[in-house]
């Protein structure tokens, strides 16, 4: 055990875990949160996806020890309610899941693509999406919203 | 998201005789720690009987509605539409509706998800319970009003007089200390449990929120990280667990040498009975710690399985189980014999796992005096209640079944199985145990749907006219483990400890039934059930996976329909229509093909041009089917791109027409029928249980591969067939019933290369186009 420093969503959190913990449990376990999600532990789906300073990065395969005084956020640290980020905005109103449980994933890799890419084309969606499962078949509402985030609402499918 | 309430136990029992007044709704992040709380009392003084008013709805003195369902959410939008069912029949406002659902301390027994009938049948209880309590309310309005129920109407939760809007009372001020009970009479159980009271539901044809795109409630929470889902419950005290399975079936536990574990910090206890065996620690970190590095000493497994490379060979040589003549019209082997022409093909269908999206999570804590809570996304929680009440040996009043949103589950996934698992962890330990399945206990060890084939043989005229067909399915029994959780012998830990497996009995794969009733002259159908290849704690045990044995026996039938309309040289979707009578069906055949643009001609588009030919890399087709399901009817069309050099099958369109009926939410359908499009075209080009002789080896995303971005279609196009005058159908599953043979039908007309062995992988059309 050792103590770690982790930045989540503006907020600095002490924490004393097995360096070798990945941040997933940490950040589910010891520090409350309920994202992001537990959904293979072999970087196989994108569940536990977390920004790691603006890159989208499996939680499930970084040791808590390598996320140390960097900035993570999470999709609750995305936006709120009252102030919501473009993509959550848009996920919002497409209506693009079914159960949400792969949301993680999906939002916060559109955010790293938006960020890198403010027009991706269809192909540049799909690629950066690639790695991601979502099991309930989705993917017509969740690839409208990226491209809803991204400024376009015409395109179909 | 189904708002969990801040009443105390004790506050829920002081009120629970009649309208509740007053409680209020928290944030629901806490709500678990109150839940936790021991039962006071035995749960079978509450209403859930389901013959009392106040057992469905309640309204408060805020106004706002409270409903308490035995339906869940498995992340369909059914909450979202039932609310607009209830909010349609008090005239509020869809957001004053909240839910209570699959709490079987709180809400009927109304027999849990399943059958795409939880707004065919599981509403109407809900319906006539609204309309009954606004009848209430306008009593009460008339009185405090003077004014006759007739001058009287409602918007909005407000109740005034048609003449003079400054006479009004809101729901809220007649609710607060007022009785709003009333008896109602009982009909059916389970899917079918029913209540009628004194109110009249609405007029359909009046309807203004059933109908309307509502937003769904639960995206927001969904999409700004705050929603709950079962993995996120905690109770104070409670320990992480995990389970360690065999190492294949037949497995028999030999030893247990915990040296590796006892310097895990964190580490409680190890947990064996029978072939069960687990972990518990302080920490998850510390239970995944642990579970991998107990050394488990197993004896070897059985070789009970045939590999799933000969899987079909050897279903269609076992001597069936059980055979069912399930259609004989005429005298078909006669018809067949004097043919002019007859066509015969084999069809087979994969077993497949649930491999839901989480895993599988749930929270059990047992008390010393056997009272029990478990927090479980399973779709069936009172079919649990029972079955756990078993397992433990306690009455049923004793165990409380609290049903939080899992991840999308289409079918018996395996939550109940997790469930089980946390309840004997729980119960060794105890204290509450949180179990997190991990990617392998559900691919590899949670039920599976089961495999199918089908044989079908065909018989033409001199004129091309169909005068035959026999059909005969063997499949495992899609309810070797009842979809109807309700016995403890059902769920794997319990296999594991030494319970007696409980056969959910003989479900087949039928003609007819799974299929649309097309009409031959002369037809002749049976289904046989392939006996199972191991009765206890089989990771090949097969259930319910959505639209049970529909898309199996669906692909056989619906790709064996286009081999006929090719053999006879009529455009497919002409030849379905002219051998259907029912007039949705062939409505919704027309519209697909209207949408799609459909070029009517034969199949295949040219002549066959299998891998080598010159016309270049990528042939291109469209295929349709027809799915019928239970009063729902969707017409299919693919549209697929052929790389003859690699195989691999790209569906580049959809096309789907649906009619279900009164379409109560249509942005809300559309997406569930988009997603049953992509799941099943996952379920076709991707997806395949495999194993060898004692285990299954496709265990994860690597090795049970699904659709990912580049295989999904770039246009969808749905088109709603509304039905106002109808009471509104399924939806759940019906469009993932002929998706397969939409499919395998473009990609025959793309190259007159016929699919008939599901999933279409890259390696396996590619050998198919080089047979050609």
């Amino acid at each position: 055990m050792s103590h770690t420093s982790l930045r989540v969503n503006g907020r600095t959190h002490d924490v004393d875990v097995d360096p070798d913990c990945p941040l997933l449990y940490v950040l589910r376990d010891n520090l409350g949160s309920k994202n992001p999600r537990f959904g293979c532990g072999l970087g196989q789906c994108g569940a536990c996806t977390v920004l790691v300073d603006n890159r989208a990065v499996r939680s499930c395969q970084l040791p808590v020890s390598s996320a140390a005084g960097k900035e993570i956020v999470t999709i609750e640290g995305l936006g709120t309610p009252e102030k919501p980020h473009p993509v959550q905005q848009a996920f919002i109103e497409e209506q693009s899941l079914q159960c949400g449980y792969c949301l993680n994933g999906w939002m916060l890799t559109a955010k790293a693509l938006l960020d890198r890419n403010p027009r991706p084309n269809e192909q540049q969606i799909r690629t950066a999406c690639e790695g991601l499962v979502c099991r309930c078949g989705s993917h017509a509402g969740l690839f409208a919203a990226v491209r809803r985030a991204a400024g376009d609402v015409k395109r179909s499918a | 998201m189904a708002s969990r309430m801040s009443i105390s136990r004790r506050d829920f029992f002081k009120d629970a005789g009649g309208l509740l007044v007053g409680f209020s709704l928290i944030d629901t992040a806490i709500v678990p720690r109150l839940l936790a709380a021991p039962l006071q009392a035995p749960t079978s003084t509450l209403p859930t009987a389901g013959g009392r008013l106040d057992a469905w709805l309640r309204i408060d003195g805020d106004g706002l509605v409270h409903v308490f369902t035995g339906k869940v959410e498995i992340g369909m939008g059914v909450e979202t539409a039932l609310a607009q069912i209830v909010a349609e029949e008090l005239d509020v406002a869809p957001d004053r509706v909240t839910f209570v659902m699959g709490d079987t301390s709180r809400t009927a027994d109304q027999g849990g998800v399943g059958g795409s009938t939880s707004i065919s049948q599981g509403a109407r209880p809900l319906r006539n319970a609204a309309a009954t309590i606004r009848g209430l309310l306008l009593q009460l309005a008339s009185r405090r009003l003077s004014a006759p129920v007739g001058d009287l109407d409602v918007h909005d939760g407000i109740v005034s007089i048609k003449s003079d809007r400054s006479k009004r009372v809101a729901y809220g001020e007649l609710a607060a200390g007022a009785d709003l009970n009333d008896t109602l009479k009982v009909s059916g159980q389970g899917f079918a449990l029913n209540v009628e009271g004194s109110g009249k539901p609405k007029d359909p044809a009046t309807y203004t929120v059933v109908g309307s795109s509502l937003p769904r409630k639960d995206i927001p929470a969904k999409v700004f990280g705050r929603f709950e889902f079962v993995t996120d419950v905690r109770v104070p005290n409670m320990l992480h667990g995990r389970v360690i399975r065999p190492s294949g079936v037949g497995a028999k536990l030999m030893n247990v040498n915990e040296d590796g574990v006892k310097n895990i910090g964190g580490f409680v206890k190890t947990v064996v009975k029978g072939n069960f065996v687990g972990v518990v620690a302080d920490t998850e970190w510390a239970a995944i710690r642990a579970a991998k590095a107990l050394k488990v000493a197993w004896s070897a497994p059985t070789a009970a399985f045939t590999p799933h490379t000969e899987v079909y060979q050897y279903m269609r040589s076992a001597t069936p189980k059980a055979t069912r003549e399930t259609e004989k019209r005429g005298d078909a082997a006669a018809a067949l014999a004097s043919a002019a022409r007859k066509i015969q093909a084999s069809y087979d269908f994969p077993f497949q796992s649930h491999a839901t999206m989480g895993p599988g999570c749930a929270v059990a804590d047992v008390g010393a005096d056997g009272v029990t809570t478990v927090w479980t996304g399973a779709q069936k929680p009172h079919a649990m209640q029972r079955a756990f009440a078993e397992l433990l040996g306690v009455p049923l009043d004793k165990i409380r079944i609290v049903w939080v949103e899992d991840s999308g589950s289409y079918g018996r996934a395996g939550f109940e199985d997790v469930a089980a698992d946390a309840l004997l962890l729980s119960q060794a330990a105890g204290r509450p145990v949180r179990v997190q399945w991990t990617r392998d206990d559900m691919t590899a060890w949670g039920p599976k749907g089961p495999a199918v084939v089908c044989d079908l043989s065909g018989g033409l005229d001199a004129r091309g006219e169909v005068t035959a067909i026999e059909f005969a399915s063997r499949a495992f029994s899609g309810n070797e483990i009842a979809a109807v959780p309700a016995t403890a012998g059902n769920y794997l830990a319990a296999q594991l400890a030494g319970t007696p497996p409980t056969y959910g009995g003989d479900e087949f794969a039928e003609w007819g039934r799974q299929t649309p009733a097309y009409v031959f002259p002369n037809l002749h159908a049976s289904a046989h059930i392939v006996p199972s290849f191991a009765a206890v704690a089989s990771p090949l045990r097969a259930t319910h996976l959505r639209d049970p044995e529909g898309p199996a026996t669906s692909f056989a039938v619906e790709s064996f329909i286009d081999e006929l309309a090719a053999a006879a040289g009529i455009d497919p979707i002409d030849f379905r229509i002219k051998h259907i009578e029912e007039p949705r069906a062939r409505a919704v055949l027309t519209a697909a093909a209207e949408k799609a643009g459909w070029d009517g001609r034969r199949s295949p588009r040219s002549e066959k041009v299998g891998a080598g030919s010159a016309a270049g890399d990528v042939a291109t087709g469209r295929g349709a089917s027809l799915g019928t399901r239970n009063g729902t009817y969707v017409g299919t069309v693919a549209e697929v791109e052929v790389n003859r050099r690699t195989g691999a099958v790209r569906v580049t369109r959809f096309v789907c027409a649906h009619d279900c009926g009164l379409v109560v939410n249509p942005m809300g359908l559309r997406r569930t029928i988009e997603a049953n499009l992509i799941q099943s075209l996952s379920r076709t080009i991707k997806e395949e249980t495999t194993f060898d002789r004692s285990r299954v080896t496709s265990v994860d995303w690597a090795s049970y591969p699904v659709a990912r971005a580049s295989d999904i279609p770039s246009v969808i196009d749905i088109v709603l067939v509304n039905r106002p005058e109808l009471p509104p159908g399924g939806a759940g599953e019906p469009s993932s019933r002929a998706v397969a043979a939409a499919i395998g039908n473009a990609v025959f007309d793309a190259t007159g290369v016929r699919l008939r062995q599901v999933p279409f992988t890259a390696a396996r059309v590619k050998a198919a186009l080089g047979r050609g």
